[in-house]
C-alpha cells in the first residue's frame, strides 16, 4: 500500500544507510536554530494569533482559535442555578483524571482531606496515558539538578519560571522514586540500573522508561492508588464553570453530567484545576496527538476566574507525527525512536539534521524540508520525511525495537508496515501547549485557593519543553498542588457560592465590545459529518 | 469516488469510505461520541468493541480507533464494562501466591478455554498471564501483560468470571514494588537532594545572567 514513489525513495534511504550510521550528523549552532524557528516554526506566523480584548491578559496575543473560546460566552449564561444548596462538599475538589490529578488527589487524600475527583470523560484518558517517551530525572553519576536546569531553560529559550524549573528538576529523582516505590515498572538492568537515553536537547541520557507505554504504566498505577484510597471520581462529568465565595476565593465549581446534562454544584474549600491541553483545538489546521479531550477548558475557567495565563502563545508541534498511512495520521511516534538512534531522512536519502534536535526546531527543520527545499515525501495527506526506524536493530541489535518500542511496532504493524525493516513517514503534530495557567511554587494560581497542576500551568517549559519533562511535572506539580490544596483547606472555612465574576466577565467583554459567538468551555470536539442535519 | 463499505452500527446500516477506522466512520455516520472515545491512538482502551462480518460466524474483537472498517461489518461498540477491582495497601501486601488467592481467587477457576487470548486487540497472551499469575510468578504476569490497556474484553468473554486486566495490574505493580532490583542510584541522589547537596550547585547557575546562561548552554558537553 505504499506509493511508487515512496518505494523509490525507501530504495535512497536504504542505499545510504550504511555510511549515515558512520557519521553523527552536526548539530545546528543557535544562530542556525534562531533563523530557523522565526522562518517555519508554526509560533512565528502571525496571522494564526489574536490579541486579547479582555480579561487578564488583555493585549495578550494567542492562537485565535483559544481567543475565541477564552473571550466565549458561559454555557450557564441565563440560567438559574441554586447555590445555596451544594450536591456535595468536599475539602479538596479535583478538576481533570490525568496524571496530575491522579498525583494530586493521592495527596490530598494522604493529607487527610475529602477529596472528590470530577472528569470530562474517566479518569485516566489524559494525555499521560500516551505518554511514550519516558521521564527525565537527574538521578545517574555524572548529571544533577544543575545540568537538567540548563537542559531545560536553553531548550525553553530562557523563558522558564526560574523558580518553577528548579522546583520540577530539584523533586525529579523524588518523583522518580515515588512512582517506583508506588510498582511503577521501570526499565532496568539486572543491577537495578534505570536504563535511560537521551531525548531531543538533553546533555544527559537521564530518560527514564516503562518500554514505550511510560505514560500509561504510570497512570496505570495512578489510577489504581486513586481506586485502593476509595477517593470518589464521578467521571463523565466536566467543570463549566468555578464557584467562588463572597471573598473572591475558588470555593467549587459547576459540574455538567456529560451524558444526561444536569447540572451539578460541587462546594470545596480549595480547587485543583487539571484539565491538560488543547490539541482538539487543532491550531492552524494541524493534525494532533492529543486526547479527545483536549480542549483547553482549563484555560477558559480560570482565565473567566481572574487566573493569569503566561506564554499561552506557544504550543509544541511534535517533530514526529504519523503521516502516513491515514489512519493513523497526526498520531504521535515517540521521540524515543530517535533515542535509540533512528534519523530524520529526506526524500533523496540525505539525513538532514541531527535527531536530537528539540522538538521546536525538529519540528520547523521538518517543515522546511517539505516546504522551501521540496525534498518531502507525499503521503495523500501532505508531506512527511522518513524515520529511518530499521536503524535501530542495527544499532541496538536485533529485537530491540520489539522489546523498546512495542506499541510503534504494534500501530504500523495493524497498517502492514513493519518498521524493523521499512522507514516510517512522519510530519510534525499538535502535541503539547507549553503555556497555560500562570502559578506560584506552590501551585496557587492568581486566584486565592484555585491550584493548577499538569499541562495546564504555564511557566515550567519556557516556549519549548523537553521529551520526558512532561511526565516530570504532572507528578512533581500535581503532588505538590495536592499537598498545598489540602493545607490550605484546613484554614478555609466554607463559604457561600458565588457565579458573580461569570456575569462581570460577560459584562467585561460588552463593554470591549467583544463578541466571539463561541460559548465555552468547548468539552469534546466536534468530528461528525454534517449532512442535513435537524 | 473513493471506495465505499457498508457497515451496521448497532445493527443500522451506513455507508461510509473504506480508509476509516470503526471510531472515523461512527463520526462519519454522524456519531458525536462522548462515551467510547478516549485518546484515539491505542493506548487507553476506551474503545473496546465487538464486530462480526456477514456470512462470518466469527466474533472479532478490536479498539474502534485502530480497526479499519471493511464491508458488510457488524459493529458493537463496549464502551464499559463492569470489572471487579479489588481495593487493597500496597504498602501492607507481600508478593506472594496468598495474594492472589486472597484477591483475585476466580483466577484458580480458569478453565483453559483461551477465550480471552483470543479477544485481545493487543494480541497479549491473556491465558498464559493468567497462567503466570496462578504460579505466583508476577514477574512472568507483568512482562506478558505489560501492553495491556484495560480495555476489559478478555472479561467480558471469561466464563469464569476472571477480571484479567485487574490481576495483572496487581502482579506489576507487586514486581516493580517488591521485586525489581532497588535503583541505589536513585536512593542514593533521592537522598543527596534532601541534604541539600545539589543545592549550591543549582542556585550557582540560576544566578547566571542571561548572557553566561547561553554561553554554558550552547557549549555544554553533551554525553555520548
Amino acid at each position: 500500500m505504499l506509493t511508487e514513489q515512496m518505494l523509490t525513495s525507501i530504495q535512497k534511504v536504504e542505499a545510504t544507510r550504511a555510511a549515515r550510521m558512520a557519521q553523527e550528523p552536526r548539530r545546528m549552532t543557535a544562530e542556525e536554530k534562531d533563523a530557523l524557528l522565526k522562518k517555519f516554526h508554526p509560533d512565528y506566523r502571525e496571522d494564526a494569533f489574536a490579541v486579547l480584548a479582555a480579561g487578564p491578559n488583555a493585549g495578550d496575543k494567542v492562537p485565535k482559535e483559544l481567543c475565541a473560546l477564552l473571550l466565549g460566552h458561559s454555557r450557564l449564561a441565563g440560567k438559574a442555578l441554586d447555590l445555596a444548596h451544594p450536591d456535595c462538599d468536599v475539602d479538596v475538589l479535583v478538576i481533570g483524571g490525568g496524571g496530575a490529578g491522579a498525583s494530586a488527589a493521592i495527596e490530598a487524600h494522604a493529607a487527610g482531606a475529602k477529596v472528590l475527583i470530577a472528569t470530562k470523560l474517566r479518569i485516566g484518558d489524559a494525555h499521560t496515558m500516551m505518554a511514550e517517551g519516558g521521564i527525565q530525572a537527574a538521578d545517574k553519576p555524572g548529571d544533577s539538578p544543575a545540568i537538567h536546569y540548563l537542559d531545560a531553560l536553553g531548550g525553553g529559550h530562557y523563558a522558564n519560571r526560574p523558580e518553577l524549573l528548579k522546583k520540577l528538576v530539584t523533586e525529579g529523582p523524588a518523583a522518580v522514586k515515588w512512582l517506583n516505590d508506588l510498582g511503577v515498572m521501570f526499565d532496568k538492568a539486572p543491577d537495578g540500573t534505570m536504563i535511560t537515553t537521551h531525548g531531543g536537547g538533553t546533555s544527559r541520557k537521564r530518560m527514564h522508561a516503562a518500554k514505550d507505554y511510560s505514560g500509561a504504566e504510570i497512570m496505570r498505577v495512578l489510577r489504581d492508588e486513586v481506586f485502593n484510597r476509595e477517593i470518589p471520581v464521578w467521571d463523565f462529568t466536566a467543570a463549566i464553570e468555578i464557584l467562588k465565595d463572597e471573598s473572591g476565593r475558588a470555593a467549587g465549581a459547576v459540574l455538567l453530567n456529560m451524558e444526561t446534562k444536569e447540572l451539578l454544584v460541587a462546594r470545596a474549600k480549595t480547587v485543583v484545576l487539571a484539565t491538560g491541553g488543547a490539541g482538539r483545538l487543532h491550531y492552524q489546521g494541524f493534525p494532533t496527538s492529543n486526547h479527545y479531550g483536549a480542549t483547553a477548558d482549563g484555560l477558559v475557567l480560570a482565565y473567566r476566574a481572574g487566573a493569569k495565563l503566561l506564554y499561552a502563545d506557544t504550543l509544541q508541534y511534535h517533530p514526529t507525527g504519523a503521516a502516513y498511512p491515514p489512519q493513523i495520521f497526526g498520531a504521535l511516534v515517540t521521540e524515543k525512536v530517535r533515542s535509540l538512534g533512528a534519523m530524520l531522512v529526506n526524500r533523496e536519502g540525505e539525513a538532514f539534521m541531527h535527531p536530537l534536535e528539540t522538538r521546536d526546531v525538529s519540528a520547523a527543520a521538518i517543515i522546511r524540508e517539505c516546504t522551501e527545499r521540496q525534498l518531502g515525501i507525499e503521503t495523500g495527506n501532505g508531506y512527511g520525511v522518513w524515520l529511518d526506524t530499521p536503524m535501530i536493530d542495527q544499532i541496538g541489535g536485533e529485537g530491540t525495537i520489539e522489546r523498546r518500542i512495542p506499541g510503534m511496532l504494534r500501530m504500523f504493524g495493524k497498517y502492514g508496515i513493519d518498521l524493523r525493516t521499512t522507514p516510517i513517514l512522519v510530519y510534525p503534530t499538535l502535541h503539547y501547549q507549553n503555556g497555560g495557567i500562570e502559578i506560584a511554587p506552590d501551585g496557587m494560581s492568581g486566584v486565592e485557593n484555585l491550584f493548577v497542576a499538569g499541562e495546564a500551568v504555564g511557566g515550567i517549559h519556557g516556549r519549548n519543553r523537553l521529551m520526558g519533562n512532561s511526565l516530570l511535572d504532572i507528578i512533581v506539580f500535581g503532588r505538590t498542588a495536592g499537598k498545598s490544596a489540602a493545607r490550605a483547606a484546613k484554614n478555609t472555612a466554607p463559604g457561600r457560592l458565588s457565579l458573580a465574576h461569570v456575569e462581570a466577565f460577560e459584562q467585561s467583554l460588552k463593554e470591549a465590545g467583544v463578541e466571539t459567538g463561541a460559548v465555552s468551555p468547548l468539552l469534546l470536539p466536534d468530528y461528525t459529518r454534517k449532512t442535513n442535519e435537524l | 469516488m473513493e471506495d465505499m463499505v457498508n457497515i451496521y452500527l448497532f445493527g443500522k446500516r451506513y455507508r461510509v469510505p473504506g480508509s476509516l477506522t470503526i471510531m472515523t466512520a461512527m463520526e462519519y455516520a454522524g456519531y458525536q461520541l462522548v462515551r467510547g472515545c478516549g485518546c484515539r491512538n491505542g493506548f487507553c482502551g476506551a474503545c473496546a468493541t465487538i464486530y462480526r462480518i456477514k456470512n462470518d460466524r466469527e466474533l472479532y474483537t478490536c479498539l474502534a480507533c485502530q480497526q479499519q472498517v471493511k464491508d458488510e461489518m457488524y459493529i458493537a461498540t463496549l464502551p464499559y464494562f463492569p470489572l471487579v477491582k479489588q481495593v487493597y495497601d500496597i504498602e501492607k501486601v507481600s508478593p506472594t501466591e496468598q495474594i492472589m488467592m486472597q484477591l483475585y481467587p476466580e483466577i484458580y477457576a480458569c478453565i483453559g478455554c483461551n477465550a480471552c487470548t483470543k479477544a485481545c486487540p493487543q494480541d497479549l497472551n491473556v491465558m498464559q498471564y493468567i497462567a503466570a499469575a496462578q504460579r505466583g510468578d508476577f514477574e512472568g504476569c507483568a512482562e506478558l501483560s505489560f501492553d495491556c490497556v484495560m480495555c476489559g474484553i478478555c472479561s467480558s468473554r471469561c466464563p469464569a468470571k476472571i477480571t484479567h486486566p485487574q490481576v495483572a495490574l496487581l502482579a506489576r505493580r507487586l514486581y516493580g514494588k517488591y521485586i525489581a532490583p532497588e535503583s541505589r542510584h536513585l536512593t542514593e541522589r533521592v537522598e543527596e537532594i534532601a541534604r541539600g547537596d545539589c543545592e549550591a550547585l543549582l542556585e550557582s547557575v540560576m544566578q547566571k545572567p542571561l548572557e553566561e546562561l547561553q554561553e554554558l548552554y550552547n557549549h555544554r558537553e553533551i554525553e555520548k
